[in-house]
């Protein structure tokens, strides 16, 4: 039946390329950054006049936002710590997978397959809740924040991504390469080590970026397991002033704001490698 | 339903292991309406947000500046910004600013939690939708849309029933990606109080003080879901293969 088909393609359709960071917009961080204060300008105007003794939205705002960019910069560093981890363990699983010891490469499969298909909320309640809050060593014991154990709950879904990243990476390596540095008595590890991974960080990088993307904004979820960053911070603000009703769009706005910030810069930079390293 | 009811039972008094879901008919009840509800959200924000893609990738073609930038401004903000931040945005902010109504003698608020959680995560979806879509769109070949304008369709005509359809079929892994992790999403709705499986699991655990066996129900639940989706837009991918066209 299969073979029975023509080999010929129909010019039906262009090759198919998934461009999903590749931004049409034109709307540079700058502009985007007054266009969103202007936003948050626009909503304060309301109730400025509502009179002296209440703070309006935008003045609540800057007279907490040293608050709440600290709690943001503790979102970057859970991020960073988050993403150093998992690439890490990442890089050890990608390789588990690339194995040609089966049952090794089964195992790394199994734990990629589990580790990416699970919400990312349910692996941080997974580590939050079984994860002792200290761990006795050599009779010292360790404590362990929450916020540590918040980190190792972000690098779990990490590692899998990194690890599918590495294997992709890899496996785009044209097969002539395994068997020239076959030809020239490179053994697998030193090939692996030596020829393959210099090669594959050029094409890992782009979603290697696309991944911390996602960890930076999933860092907020710690604040559902009570981590206080910034989305817990900007709640406690706005109990602090009141909690005025009014009040809550401004402030999520702001966090809103913080976050596009950061991560639209990212995803530029991430799809101008992307076409760079395209055009070869 | 009896048996396994008691298998578990006895499980739990030879070993420990708690599975209470599976035993108590009260844990179960609230199990199920947890899974229900995640199901609930689960097709109604896929639908919505594929509404929202196949539409926002329509207008994002569009040759009038005015449509192309509030939907260019949409996709970016909502790619960029982290979704629980989204859908507290839209539950506390918007969601309070909005007048209540009168429902049974009680003010309640104009949209549910439940509401806010499918608006907000269409939202979200679809802004990853409208992109992917676009980049089907772009795999159509000019000389496609030309024969269609040359045979007298319109361009809404040509797109519904030309470019959409071949787009979907070459978007659909990429598409498979983004539905998988929209399933994922869902569980932020935990955040603002919908019952869904993790708001249900946690209440049982909480109650019946049986985490780690919980937790294993919790992510089986989560496996299982995302296997179903994964199978069904993998018919769905053969189903729509076009014939000799091979990739």
């Amino acid at each position: 039946m299969k073979g029975a088909q023509p080999e010929h393609r129909l010019a039906v359709l262009l090759p198919y390329r998934p461009v999903p960071t590749r931004m049409s917009v034109r709307i540079g961080p700058l502009a985007a950054a007054i266009l969103g204060f202007c936003a948050i300008m626009a909503a304060s105007t309301a109730w400025a006049q509502t009179g002296p003794a209440v703070l309006s939205p935008l003045q609540v705002i800057v007279k907490w936002s040293p608050l709440l960019l600290r709690g943001f910069a503790f979102n970057i560093l859970i991020s960073l710590l988050a993403m150093l981890l998992g690439t890490i363990a990442g890089l050890g699983l990608g390789l588990g997978l690339l194995s040609e010891f089966r049952p090794l490469a089964a195992v790394s499969w199994l734990l990629t397959q589990f580790f990416r298909n699970a919400p990312w909320l349910v692996l941080l309640f997974f580590v939050m809740f079984l994860v002792p809050f200290q761990v006795t060593l050599f009779k010292t014991t360790i404590p362990l924040p929450d916020w540590i154990k918040a980190t190792v709950g972000f690098a779990l879904p990490v590692m899998a991504n990194v690890a599918e990243v590495v294997r992709g990476a890899v496996r785009s390596i044209p097969s002539t390469q395994w068997e020239a540095a076959e030809s020239l008595s490179f053994t697998r590890r030193q090939t692996m080590w030596l020829i393959m991974l210099p090669q594959c960080i050029k094409r890992m990088l782009p979603p290697w970026m696309n991944v911390y993307a996602l960890v930076a904004m999933s860092t907020v979820l710690a604040s559902i397991v009570g981590v206080s960053e910034m989305l817990t911070l900007t709640a406690q603000v706005h109990a602090a002033e009141g909690g005025r009703p009014e009040l809550f769009a401004p402030l999520y706005g702001f966090a809103l704001l913080c976050f596009f910030l950061y991560c639209y810069p990212i995803n530029l930079w991430t799809a101008r490698l992307e076409r760079r390293f395209r055009i070869r | 339903m009896h048996e396994i009811g008691d298998w578990f039972q006895r499980l739990y008094e030879t070993t420990g292991l708690n599975f209470s879901v599976f035993y108590d008919a009260y844990d179960w009840d609230r199990y199920f309406g947890g899974l229900k509800m995640t199901l609930l959200l689960s097709v109604t924000t896929i639908l919505l947000s594929l509404i929202i893609g196949a539409v926002g990738a329509l207008l994002q073609g569009s040759p009038s500046m005015l449509l192309r930038l509030p939907v260019n401004a949409f996709v970016v903000v909502f790619r960029n910004t982290p979704p629980l931040v989204q859908i507290f945005f839209f539950y506390f902010g918007l969601g309070t600013m909005l007048p209540a109504v009168e429902a049974a003698g009680m003010r309640v608020p104009l949209l549910s939690n439940v509401q806010w959680a499918i608006i907000s995560l269409s939202l979200f979806a679809g802004a990853f939708n409208v992109e992917i879509f676009r980049s089907g769109i772009e795999a159509v070949p000019r000389t496609t849309l030309e024969a269609a304008e040359a045979l007298g369709y319109t361009r809404l005509k040509a797109y519904v029933h030309i470019v959409l359809p071949l787009a979907i079929r070459v978007c659909l892994p990429a598409l498979n990606n983004n539905l998988v992790n929209l399933l994922k999403t869902t569980t932020l709705a935990y955040a603002i109080a919908v019952p869904e499986t993790l708001y249900a699991v946690k209440q049982i655990w909480s109650e019946s003080q049986n985490v780690f066996e919980m937790m294993v129900v919790l992510l089986a639940t989560y496996g299982i879901l995302v296997g179903v989706l994964v199978w069904l837009m993998h018919r769905w991918e053969r189903a729509m293969r076009i014939p000799g066209y091979a990739r």
